[in-house]
């Protein structure tokens, strides 16, 4: 089941990517990459429950569908889907008919990459997975081909590169670890460095670990490594600011937490964690800096994924079932939302023409219905109640402080207050300040973008007032999967 | 562990050949002139294709001798090419506004390198392999990932970033060649075709580069700011 579930997952966009570039017409192709999202969102919907029954393994155990990545895999089709119907009407807009159809590929292909990664149960192959996925999204990232989408995505291309081969290192140290215990040649899947992991040096684990951090790190935009990250989301199309945002930050912190489980096992003691909550907590700070003092709105956005990123590496280090329940749940709640935003941003950037904050006013008159529906995601996703960011980041601080690290939960809870204030006073500004000019938009904004903004929108509120029992004891299992808590790894 | 077991002419060749890899990497650092990054950047994938050829047969890899054709072949060769076809229309021919001066960079990669030792030398103790080819193999990765990163820092073409970071992956593929001569077949290979469309991409970056912004050093990349 689980096997046939991730053969449609993948099958759906490769067959898209192949007709599209065969037939290279822009309308079908919007379509099929539609359709490809769908068929692959529907599969997805599916995989967490066929991969409860242990962690299924397929081709040579290269491929595995465990119930952390099916979580992963499920986020990254929900936003590429959401995204794929967003995008139809978006691109449209952009009035660059003749390279549509070469756009779909790369998106489908994008897509296609960053729910593959977290199916790879081979570190060799996760590394090249997202390796993939920066350089088909790099292209996405320099698709207007402005010289600020070609300054973006040079950046994102050299420290992204950068990043991911200290992660190669990283690697390559880990699989060196490996072979005092299982000899020069063995399969690197997770279990198996899992297992071998007591009988590891630990000083040698340290090291690898922090490798991997920084160069995965890089990848989820943990600050300081975060830099490429407002670049990449604030040039490149609405479309894959959301999948960048929504999924491929996922993607990666899906490795971090997989070596985090086993540099733990490994009896490392509690320095790997330490460093996943500092570098949280870092980045928290760093983005209610930015926020603050911001003028772009995609930018806006971008930083509050750094945020975002901030709090589920917070929820992931304080780790226990509260804390990785809540990062999951957090997780899912800010792929959804965010892909909200980034809807809402670029229908109003393309409408009013910029992307400056200060000149984009009075979007609830114009807009009454996507207006409204853009502002309470902004309440939203700075972690307001009743939606879902609300119930996960309660959670995570919840985690937080009855554990070791409570210093950090109370500077994340300082510094989300922060932002609530920083972020909404922006949305202020665009809802119910007049300008000194008028600015009235040129343009409306199409049922191809409003409906998605509503498809994310409805969950985001009914996940906010229920959590369901059976997500509650999903998470269960993938927090048992990830090894003791911090508790009991102090206490030996 | 595969590194105590290697005859000493062995490992004393493996060290050879790393040390003189390194010093290509300060080739790199000391020139200005593009085209000697790339001959020193070719000259190090044909060293590391020696090696894993090396390793191959007093290892007892066969494998690793495929490795080393595709390591001349992709890295040796066509890596080289395409960076030079890269370069070719882009009338630079050399660095004008280093960040450092080769000379003082000269003098950075040495501290790294010494720091590398030291990091390296305290690993090996603990794992118990001080005084072996490891300490060598893990110095030589960790600097050349440093001076890499110099090199990213220090130089704005984009042509020298883009062979600042194919240094960072010939310091994990040389050491890897000699701590981890089993790593997977499958692996390395694919690793070898990433690079190439790594390459390939930047290639199109530059172009894009050149053609919509008018530069291709990264100094003149100062829009995105805040």
């Amino acid at each position: 089941m689980a096997g046939v579930l991730l053969l449609l997952i993948v099958l759906a966009p490769v067959a898209a990517i192949v007709v599209i570039l065969l037939t290279r017409r822009p309308r079908l192709a919007e379509r099929l990459n539609l359709a490809a999202s769908a068929v692959s969102f529907g599969a997805a919907l599916l995989l967490p429950g066929a991969s409860l029954g242990g962690p299924h393994v397929f081709l040579d155990q290269y491929v595995i569908a465990d119930p952390f990545g099916a979580w992963v895999i499920l986020c990254a089709a929900i936003v590429y889907f959401l995204a794929s119907i967003y995008g139809i009407g978006y691109m449209r807009m952009l009035e660059e008919e003749a390279r549509l159809a070469r756009f779909y590929a790369l998106f489908a292909g994008f897509g296609l990459t960053t729910m593959v990664a977290p199916m790879m149960n081979n570190a060799g192959l996760y590394w090249i997975a997202i390796e993939l996925t920066t350089l088909v999204s790099t292209f996405l990232v320099a698709f207007e081909r402005a010289p600020e989408s070609i300054e973006a995505a040079w950046k994102y291309i050299i420290v992204v590169s950068g990043g991911i081969s200290l992660a190669l290192f990283g690697t390559v140290l880990f699989y060196w670890a490996g072979t005092f215990v299982l000899g020069p040649s063995y399969a690197m899947t997770w279990a198996a460095l899992g297992a071998a992991a007591p009988h590891m040096n630990p000083t040698l684990i340290a090291l690898a670990f922090l490798l991997v951090l920084v160069g995965y790190g890089t990848k989820v935009g943990l600050a300081p490594m975060h830099t490429w990250l407002p670049d990449a989301h604030s040039e490149g199309p609405a479309p894959v600011s959301a999948l960048l945002s929504g999924a491929l930050l996922n993607a990666a912190m899906i490795g971090v937490m997989r070596y985090l489980s086993i540099a733990e096992a490994a009896h490392v003691g509690p320095l790997p964690r330490a460093v996943l909550v500092v570098l949280g907590a870092f980045s928290l700070f760093i983005a209610a800096l930015f926020i603050v003092r911001q003028s772009g709105i995609k930018r806006l956005m971008a930083y509050s994924s750094v945020e975002h990123m901030g709090v589920m590496a917070l929820g992931f280090g304080f780790g226990g079932p509260f804390g990785v329940a809540g990062a999951l749940y957090h997780m899912l709640n800010h792929t959804l939302n965010k892909s909200l935003m980034f809807f809402g941003a670029g229908s109003m950037m393309r409408t009013f023409g910029t992307k400056e904050i200060t000149l984009i006013r009075r979007v609830g008159r114009y807009f009454p219905v996507v207006g409204a529906l853009w502002l309470a995601g902004a309440v939203g996703i700075t972690g307001a109640p009743p939606f879902g960011l609300f119930a996960s980041e309660l959670t995570i601080l919840r985690a937080g402080l009855s554990g070791i690290h409570a210093w950090a939960a109370i500077l994340m809870a300082i510094l989300l207050i922060v932002i609530f204030i920083g972020f909404l006073n922006h949305f202020r500004i665009m809802y119910f300040v007049a300008p000194e000019s008028e600015t009235a938009p040129g343009g409306t904004v199409s049922a191809w973008c409003a409906v998605p903004m509503w498809l994310a929108f409805i969950p985001v509120l009914v996940l906010g007032l229920w959590w369901p029992e059976a997500i509650w004891h999903y998470f269960g299992v993938i927090a048992h999967g990830l090894g003791p808590g911090p508790a009991e790894v102090a206490l030996r | 562990m595969i590194v105590t077991t290697f005859p000493p002419l062995a490992a004393s060749l493996f060290s050879l050949i790393a040390i003189a890899s390194l010093l290509l990497a300060f080739v790199m650092l000391g020139s200005r002139w593009l085209r000697h990054y790339i001959y020193a950047f070719a000259a190090e994938s044909w060293l590391i294709a020696v090696l894993s050829a090396a390793v191959g047969f007093y290892g007892g890899f066969p494998e690793l001798y495929v490795i080393a054709v595709l390591t001349v072949l992709f890295r040796g060769c066509i890596l080289p090419y395409l960076i030079l076809r890269i370069v070719r229309p882009l009338d630079v021919a050399r660095e004008v506004d280093v960040g450092l001066q080769p000379s003082s960079s000269l003098v950075a990669g040495a501290f790294a390198v010494i720091f590398a030792l030291a990091v390296a030398n305290h690993l090996s103790v603990g794992l118990g392999l001080a005084g072996t080819v490891a300490v060598l193999a893990l110095t030589v990765m960790l600097s050349l990932k440093l001076i890499g990163f110099l090199m990213l820092t220090v130089r704005h073409e984009a042509v020298s970033q883009v062979l600042g970071l194919l240094v960072l992956e010939n310091g994990i593929f040389l050491g890897a060649q000699i701590l981890v001569p089993g790593m997977p077949l499958l692996i390395e290979i694919v690793i070898l075709f990433d690079l190439l469309i790594v390459v390939a991409c930047f290639g199109i970056l530059v172009r894009y580069l050149s053609s919509h912004v008018g530069s291709t050093s990264a100094l003149s990349l100062n829009r995105l700011v805040g």
